[in-house]
Parts: structure tokens; sequence; C-alpha cells
């Protein structure tokens, strides 16, 4: 059978690509043998670093998932503001975007709708 | 012999099955429960064996028709019909049995992973006969070749979907999320059904092959217009493309884990209807051009809104379902792309590669967003809640669990060697040939995609360990492996997908005079 899946421009060839990232995860392996051998489990090495502070709690350790993105949705504040105005979760709201394009698609296939 | 007629009869078994045992279950509850959960899983097993065995019969010998009530189960136009096919005929082309496949997979993924999810909860026969009766209207709705059987299925689905989603009463705001569902369904049904009447006043006829014929022959009239955009735009709302997509997080966000993966190939059997209504029926007399465009504008819409509201979410399964909303839109866009150059030389050149494309997309995307769900409702059933900001950690006992999202996630965002990436490519690369700019936002959306579920790896099962739990039972890894196992063969394996499902089911459906041919017997009337 004919591994090659074929597209547009080309082809793709995933067991190759098996191949080749094993051959990296190989040397990337290899590299790591001949790092530092001094890490010992369970001790302060292993414990996160938190510019010298300790950590008040578990959940404080880590970024939480509401914070993660906080710069992309800071940047984009004027974006997110019109789709959380979009989004009221009022179903007579839903309806009315469900109308509207009813009739946005009856004027356009009124107009261009025919063969 | 016996065989013969079980192949022959096939479509009608693959309805029969799910909806004799729906009725059953709450019999054979008050048996056991472990002969309920074995009767349900029975009756899935069998439904995609005789899914596989129509499938087989599919790609061997082209489109079947199944005639309920004939003398003979092909017969579609008796001798004493006056040439209309009067009796509700099942016409499964290679999209539909396409379609039935992916449907009754994550359907028999579904019901094994509930075994466990679902077993401490209350009123399990009604769950399981809903269940059974969401695959069936999931199924009919892919099988029929007529408008009205389209809008009971439709229905049928909806109902059982809508009080899926309200299973878990004991929280309000699951119910007030079927309640959405419900109105957004009902309103939905009432203008298929509206337009369907339509069709029926000026065609005399509901099996859709028939209709397709007489509108190309008399004409396209502004009655007929009227039901399109009926049609196309409330299964576009069914299928939760954007800006017709709010019930979406909704709906799949208070379901349980299990049924909000199901949801998923119920919008897509509301998707099938789209394409099936802008190629079968209304592709020879309307402008193609026009319909492909309505679909890959509500794609691009779809992708871009989708991803973007995904990001900001802490729900873990809302996020999901606004992802499942991105997702839809490269299926939108391909199909689309392909649709607006139906009957071009364009067509050949990249129209047909990125249908196979938005195909292939769907069924590689109920795979892994099928999966990503159930591992979303794995982390709820063992920690309670579904809020990203109070997880962490659990990939230190859930090991399996987070496997199985990472090939999930790695597969979504389109991350090689998984199905995700096999289908991406294909649109990427003959959209671009369409218009490069569509291309762009669809590899970006693909980015965020990637960006958004880092997020959810990162909050859920990454940091220090916070709950003491374990690992979730056995038959809910096994649903799961089922879908992983298709993620992870149709990425390595694309060719397999592409050679037996994906092609022949976009040749199918972008010929819509074989298809009327098929049922008409030639056409002539």
């Amino acid at each position: 059978m004919n591994l090659d899946f074929l597209t547009p421009y080309g082809f793709w060839n995933p067991i190759l690509w098996l191949l080749v990232i094993f051959v990296a995860l190989l040397v990337a392996y290899l590299i790591w043998l001949r790092g530092n051998s001094r890490y010992k489990k369970g001790t302060e090495q292993t414990k996160p670093f938190l510019s010298g502070y300790a950590p008040e709690s578990k959940e404080a350790m880590m970024v939480s998932a509401s914070n993660i993105y906080w710069g992309f949705t800071s940047t984009l504040k004027g974006y997110y503001n019109f789709l959380r105005k979009m989004h009221t979760g009022d179903i007579r709201d839903y309806l009315g975007w469900y109308v509207g394009i009813v009739a946005i698609m009856l004027i356009l296939y009124i107009l261009w709708g025919g063969a | 012999m016996i065989w013969e007629f079980l192949a022959n009869n096939s479509p009608a078994l693959i309805i029969a099955i799910p909806l004799i045992a729906a009725f059953a279950t709450s019999l054979i509850s008050r048996v056991s429960t472990r002969a309920r959960n074995i009767w349900v899983i029975l009756a899935l097993v069998l439904t995609e064996i005789f899914v596989i065995i129509l499938l087989y019969q599919v790609f061997n010998f082209g489109t079947k028709v199944y005639v309920f009530g004939a003398s003979s189960y092909n017969l579609t136009l008796p001798p004493d019909s006056g040439g209309i096919p009067i009796r509700i005929i099942f016409v499964v082309d290679a999209m539909s049995i396409f379609m039935a496949f992916t449907a009754s997979t994550v359907a028999l993924a579904g019901v094994i992973y509930s075994i466990s999810c679902e077993n401490e909860q209350t009123g399990q026969d009604k769950y399981y006969t809903l269940l059974l009766l969401m695959t069936v209207g999931m199924l009919g709705m892919m099988l029929t070749g007529d408008l009205f059987n389209f809008f009971v299925f439709l229905e049928i689905n909806s109902l059982a979907s809508a009080a899926l989603v309200a299973y878990r009463v004991d929280r309000g705001i699951a119910v007030e999320a079927a309640f959405k569902y419900a109105i957004i369904s009902s309103l939905g049904g009432l203008m298929v059904l509206f337009a369907i009447g339509i069709l029926y006043g000026q065609y005399d006829a509901l099996n859709m092959a028939m209709v397709a014929y007489r509108m190309q022959a008399t004409g396209f009239s502004n009655l007929d217009k009227i039901a399109m955009a009926l049609l196309t735009v409330t299964l576009a709302m069914k299928a939760g493309a954007i800006p017709m997509h709010f019930w979406v997080p909704d709906g799949y966000g208070k379901a349980p884990g299990a049924i909000s993966a199901m949801l998923v190939t119920t919008t897509y059997a509301s998707l099938y209807g789209l394409f099936r209504m802008c190629f079968t029926v209304f592709g020879l007399a309307a402008n193609t051009v026009t319909l492909g465009w309505f679909l890959i504008i509500l794609g691009v819409l779809s992708m871009f809104v989708g991803v973007t509201m995904a990001l900001v979410q802490h729900d873990i399964k809302r996020l999901m379902a606004y992802h499942s909303v991105s997702q839809t839109g490269y299926m939108l866009l391909g199909v689309g792309v392909g649709l607006a150059t139906l009957g071009t030389t364009a067509f050949n050149q990249y129209g047909l590669a990125a249908m196979e494309g938005g195909i292939f997309h769907l069924i590689n995307n109920s795979m892994y967003k099928g999966l990503l769900f159930l591992t979303a409702g794995a982390i709820i059933y063992r920690i309670g809640t579904s809020d990203l900001d109070k997880m962490g950690g659990l990939g230190h006992s859930m090991k399996y669990t987070m496997i199985f999202f990472m090939i999930g996630a790695l597969a979504i965002a389109g991350i090689p060697p998984f199905n995700g990436f096999a289908s991406k490519l294909l649109i990427y690369e003959s959209v671009y040939q369409f218009n490069p700019i569509l291309s762009i936002i669809a590899m970006i959306v693909s980015i965020l995609t990637l960006a958004s579920f880092v997020k959810v790896f990162h909050s859920a099962f990454m940091g220090p360990k916070r709950y003491d739990v374990k690992e979730v039972p056995l038959p809910m890894l096994v649903g799961m492996g089922i879908l992983t196992f298709f993620i992870i063969l149709f990425g390595l394996f694309p060719n397999i997908a592409m050679q037996y499902l994906v092609t022949p089911a976009a040749t199918a459906l972008s010929d819509p005079v074989g298809y009327i041919t098929r049922v008409l017997g030639g056409g002539s009337l």
C-alpha cells in the first residue's frame, strides 16, 4: 500500500515523519546523556523556586487558567468586549440572531440565489 | 440466505436495532443493571456491525436504496405509483454511510464510557433509552432520502439530546441549558417543517431526489429560495455555526461527558443535512456560488470567533464546546469551497480536494473532539469540578487520561502525525488556491487552538498534586481508547480513510445527478 498521502501541492508521509522524529529524539537523548548527572529527586533541587519566596499554597504555584493569556486578551480588549456583549446567555437574543441571519440570507438568495 | 437477507435489509436494521433496544431498555433494567448494560452495548455493537456491512456494500456496489413497505426493497418506482417515489426511501450513498460510521462509532465509545461514568446516577434506564434514541435520530437523518422523514429523525434527535443535556437535573443550570437547546431545536424544527411544506406544495413530493429533479425541470422560484433560506440557515444553526452557535457552549458544557461527545456527532448530523440540501436538493437549480460563499463565510466566522472565545474560557467543557464550533468552521470552509467551485474546472483542480479536506475533518473531529469530551468527563468524574482554575496536578494520578488528552489535544491542534493534521493539510493547500487569505486564517486558528489546549493541559495535568484521586475505571478508558485508535489510525494511514471513506463520500456528495438517477431510475418520469 502506498503510504504517501497526496495533497494538491505534494504529498505527506506520516511514517517518514515519525522516523525523522525518532532520529531527532534519539539525538536529543544522546545529548541529554552527556549532561550534568548530579540531579537528585526529593531534595531542594526539585522544589519550585519563586524568586526566593516560599510558595504560599499549591494553588499559588501555578498560573491559573483565567490568567494564562492575560496579555493576549488585554491587547484584544475591544474585540473581546464585543464578543462578551454578543454572548448574553439570553435565549431571546439567540433567536434574534437566527431570525436576523434568515432575513439576510433570504435577501441574498432572492438577489443571487438562482442559477 | 440469512446473510443476504440481513445485508439487503441493513439500512432498516441500522435504525430498527437501536430503536427497539431503546424501548426495551426500561424492561431489561428491571432484570438487572448488568443485563441492561450488556443489552445497550450489544445493541450498539450490532448497529456498528450493520453499518460496516452497509459501508462494504456501498463501497463495492455504489449507492444503495431501501424502500420501506415495497414488494422489493429496491423498488423505488412501483408500476402503479405514477412515476413518483411515494414510499419512504433510504438512500445510502458514500456520504451517508460515512456519516453513519462516524456517528455509530462515537455512540459505541460513548455508551461503553457511560457504563462506569454514570453508574452512580439515578435514572440510568432513561439515560440509556434516550442515548439510543439520540443514536436513532442521528442515523435516520443520515440515511433517509425523504424530506419529511428527515424532519422526523431531526425531532427525535433533538428531543433525546435536550433531555440528555438536562440529565443531571439536580444541577439547575443543566436544566436551563437543556431548555435553551429545546427552544432552539423546536424553532429550528418548525422552520424545517415549514420549508418542507413549501417544497411539498410546489413539487407534490417529499423524496429529495424527486424534489431536486422537479425543481430543476420547472425552474428555481422565489418560494424555493424561501425554503432554501429556512433550511440552510436552520441547519447551520443546528450545526453550531457562528453567529447562531450560542446554544453549543450551554448544551455541550452541561451535558454528561459521553453525551457531550455524542452531541458533536449530533451537530454533524445537521451539518450533513446542510450539505445534503446544498448539493443534492438545491444544487442543480440554485446558484452554488452563493451557497458556497454562505458556507465559507459561516466557516471563517466559526473558526475564528470559536477559537478566540475558547481561549478565554476557564470551564473545561465550555472551552471544548467553543473549539467544537471552531472546528466545524473548517468543515464549512472546505465543503463551501467545493460547492463554490462546483461545475467549474477549479473543482477538479482544488475544489474536490477542499471538500475531501472538510469531510475528512468531520470524521477526525468527531473522534478527537469526542475523545477530548470524554477526558473532560473523566476529570469531572474524579474531582467534581469543570473549573480549570481549580484543577492541577492530575497528571500525577490520572496518567492514562492525560495521555488520551494529549493525543486528542495534539490532533485538534493539527500536530502531525495525528489525524487532524492530514485533514487540515488538505484544507490549507486547497483553500489556498481558492483564496490565500482564507487559508492563512485557518492556519492562525490552528495555532490559537494549540495555545488553548496548552492552557488546558497546563491547568489540569501539570503542577503539584492537588487532588488525591486515582485513574478512572476501565470502561471509561476503553471508551476513550476506541476513539484514540481511530485518531492514530487515520493519522498514520490517512490513505485508508481517504480511499474507503472520504473520497467516495466527497465524490457522492458532489454528484447530485448520480443521486437522483439512482432513486428515479435514470430520471425518466
